[in-house]
């Protein structure tokens, strides 16, 4: 229903602003319906996980596996009461032992989600999280096992550690909950911790209390605690965002280490393309709840496939540029309440066809383990679904037709000034 | 080059007052000209901030402002007259004159310094109630939709409260607000550091649009150093409250002088070329109380000589000494390794423009290859 009703809402304003376009319009309108039935199914049935498996490719059974992930939130108040909010789409992918997997995006693209999801901090809608290949059980000492081989460590080390406590009470907790380790052997290991993230010596850090650290000495022992009792992945969501330049690549580097050290999987969520191909064997771009590319890091900051990652990066600053920026494509992303239809960047996207805006395009490999959900890779489509949007509908009646779709709070103007 | 419109000459400012106090700029030069983008850079406790806001006279106690000359070039926009002003000596009165009218601020978060329950009209025409008296309510509605418009907003929005409005939109009516009365002046804070990266770029163009259109000078101050040599005319990075070092944003890009300036260059990863490890700024900035002896930066500079430990360099011209590029003229930095005693370390001594054709390889002489 909520896919009927995304349908016709996005079809109809274009007709409108455009009234010499509107036998195209109904025409696109039918287009949908009929591809409608055929999609209806796809994006909610987790018993048909699409076939694509985003991150690095490593033999073996990957650490923690994520099959057609879907996660959507309910409203239960305000105007939208009774919808759900579409914040992660039918999203698999593998976490393997001893690499670390990018996740980039903007904020709302759902990004955090997906890691919130992997940790079973929130259940998912549909899918399933496998973690050395075995199904996650939901009893208690499942759910015990689970928790101490996944490890979140959160954006803000400055509410994430709890001020009343120390750092010896951060580390030890976790210890006395999954170990059997006597007081000594705890307190060893706690030196060892404190080592591994480079406070040093630690005796100097244990009794300290989180105010008297510095950010990235927080942001050090949130990742301390993390390591504790020894998992085998670890989800960074935005770990360095809120720290200050110098440190950042401290951290960032203390994460390097623990994938050839510890042999860790680690999941990296940030908005900074330039840290993720910095760090990441595989970058995975992630747009309104999908994941819309993914491949090797060069690779994707190099020859990225997908307009939404040629925005990402045209956008991201670049002193070795030499030329001024053009930004490709602008506004917000979309309501996830109402997701655009067809293709859920198409609204601001500059090469956007007939096509894009009525069906959603599926992820094609357009490299070596390089994939991208667009429609531009695409060599079966015809002329007429390869007409341009913009042909129909030029630039500003392309931004009212987006707002017109998109939350009251979206940045309206925006088409219309910039054609301007 | 263009006549300066701002010049600050040896400012101090201190938190705190007698045995207590700790200084937080310390000597600070600058010179904005008109029509052009100052970035200044630094890691946060630099003093950049408490910088431009003591030369607004913003800075709140326990700040206080212990030495030096502020002085403020104002152009009449009618006669086209220049009058110096010397904002440290204005009293309150000349101060409303000049503050908004001609020297405008535009704060990092935008939902703070926005009044969560005035209607987004009401904000805009109140600055023109109290600075253009003579002006009607129809007048006043007319320019604050003038001003919206400008940076990308429709007029249907000066209804709206600020939380009706999404980041991008907030920091927008804040570069309008600060537009409003034509300033010739706008210090910008970290205004982009809480955006989505698309609307942050989608800002700084309509900001650099319209200062090609308006002729405002900018000073702008952040923590993003490869935002800022894309942005910026000319660069000041702080350290400890000092500026280390000032010149045009390409030849400190290109050409870095100071460790600390390099230091910051390798911290950020580059989007291009081969990846590197690299190693960025070991240790962290000092605390105020308790500055080390001689220059600032040394227990965390890999070039560090004995001199360094006990004799704080002063910022100096880079001019004549070899191997440095003269072209500059305008480049200063505070490091006794451009003293002349002895030649650079390679990544501090290349000239600019360089050799090489581009793309610049990252400064990256404290990497190490990996992976």
């Amino acid at each position: 229903m909520t896919a009927e009703s995304a349908e016709s809402e996005s079809a109809e304003p274009v007709g409108g602003t455009e009234p010499a376009e509107a036998a195209e319009s109904a025409e696109r309108a039918e287009h949908s319906k009929s591809a409608e039935s055929a999609e209806r199914a796809e994006p909610t049935e987790p018993a048909s996980p699409s076939k694509v498996v985003h991150g690095p490719r490593r033999p073996g059974i990957p650490a923690l596996e994520a099959r057609g992930l879907v996660k959507h939130f309910p409203m239960h108040s305000g105007i939208g009461r009774g919808q759900v909010v579409h914040a992660v789409e039918d999203i698999s992918m593998v976490l393997p032992a001893g690499t670390v997997t990018a996740v980039v995006g903007e904020s709302g693209s759902g990004k955090s989600t997906l890691a919130r999801l992997l940790t079973g901090l929130i259940k998912p809608t549909g899918g399933q999280v496998l973690l050395d290949g075995e199904p996650v059980g939901t009893g208690a000492r499942a759910r015990r096992k689970y928790t101490s081989s996944v490890h979140l460590v959160l954006q803000d080390p400055f509410s994430s550690l709890n001020s009343v406590h120390t750092v010896r009470y951060h580390l030890e907790r976790p210890l006395k909950l999954h170990t059997k380790l006597g007081r000594a052997e705890r307190a060893e290991r706690m030196r060892q911790l404190l080592e591994r993230v480079s406070l040093t010596p630690a005796q100097d850090y244990l009794d300290k209390y989180p105010h008297e650290l510095s950010g990235g000495q927080r942001q050090r022992v949130a990742i301390a605690r993390g390591l504790a009792v020894g998992p085998r992945v670890l989800l960074a969501d935005e770990p360095v965002s809120m720290l200050d330049v110098s440190i950042r690549l401290g951290v960032l580097n203390l994460l390097d280490d623990l994938r050839s050290g510890e042999n860790l999987a680690t999941m990296y969520v940030t908005h900074d393309i330039a840290s993720a191909r910095y760090l990441a064997d595989c970058i995975v771009v992630m747009y309104a709840g999908q994941v819309v590319e993914s491949g090797p890091a060069t690779q994707i900051t190099d020859n990225p496939a997908h307009p939404y990652t040629q925005l990402l990066l045209s956008a991201a600053p670049d002193p070795a540029r030499a030329e001024t920026p053009v930004l490709r494509g602008r506004g917000a992303p979309p309501s996830l309440v109402n997701p655009p239809a067809g293709c859920r960047f198409h609204p601001r996207c500059p090469f956007a066809m007939k096509v894009c805006a009525v069906r959603s395009p599926e992820p094609r490999p357009v490299g070596e383990d390089h994939v991208s959900a667009c429609w531009l890779h695409a060599s079966e489509l015809d002329d007429d679904q390869r007409e341009p949007l913009s042909a129909t509908a030029t630039g500003p009646a392309i931004g009212t037709a987006t707002a017109a779709t998109v939350a009251a709070q979206a940045e309206s103007a925006d088409g219309a000034t910039d054609a301007n | 080059m263009a006549d300066p419109v701002l010049e600050v000459r040896g400012l101090c400012v201190d938190y705190g007052l007698g045995a207590e106090a700790v200084r937080a700029v310390t000597d600070a030069d600058l010179v904005l000209r008109r029509g052009e983008v100052l970035g200044i850079a630094g890691e946060s406790g630099s003093g950049k901030s408490t910088l431009a806001y003591a030369l607004t006279r913003l800075l709140r106690a326990p700040g206080v402002i212990t030495g030096g000359d502020v002085v403020f070039h104002s152009r009449s926009a009618e006669t086209g007259e220049v009058t110096e002003v010397d904002l440290l000596a204005a009293d309150g009165h000349q101060l409303r004159r000049y503050r908004w009218s001609e020297i405008a601020v535009v704060f990092q978060s935008a939902m703070h310094a926005l009044n969560p329950v005035a209607r987004v009209e009401n904000q805009l025409t109140d600055v023109l109630r109290v600075h253009r008296p003579e002006m009607s309510a129809e007048q006043r509605r007319a320019r604050a939709v003038e001003m919206l418009r400008m940076v990308g907003i429709n007029a249907d929005r000066l209804r709206s409260y600020p939380h009706e409005l999404s980041g991008g939109m907030r920091q927008r009516v804040m570069i309008a607000m600060a537009l409003i009365l034509q300033p010739q002046i706008v210090i910008m804070d970290e205004p982009t550091t809480a955006l989505d990266v698309v609307t942050q770029r989608e800002i700084l163009e309509e900001l650099m649009a319209l200062r090609d259109k308006l002729g405002f000078a900018v000073i702008f101050i952040t923590h993003d150093l490869s935002l800022l040599i894309e942005l910026a005319d000319s660069i000041a990075i702080m350290y400890a409250g000092r500026i280390v070092e000032r010149a045009r944003a390409a030849e400190l890009f290109h050409a870095p002088r100071h460790p600390y300036s390099l230091g910051l260059l390798s911290s950020f990863p580059s989007l291009h070329g081969e990846r590197v490890r690299m190693e960025g700024i070991p240790g962290s900035p000092p605390s105020l109380a308790a500055m080390p002896d001689g220059c600032k930066f040394h227990p965390r500079c890999p070039y560090a000589m004995d001199r360094c430990r006990t004799q704080e360099p002063p910022l100096t011209r880079l001019t004549d000494d070899g191997g440095v590029g003269g072209e500059g003229g305008d480049r200063v930095t505070a490091c006794w390794l451009h003293d002349g005693r002895q030649d650079p370390p390679e990544p501090l001594g290349r000239a600019f423009p360089l050799l090489a054709s581009p793309p610049a390889p990252r400064p990256g002489d404290l990497s190490r290859s990996t992976s």
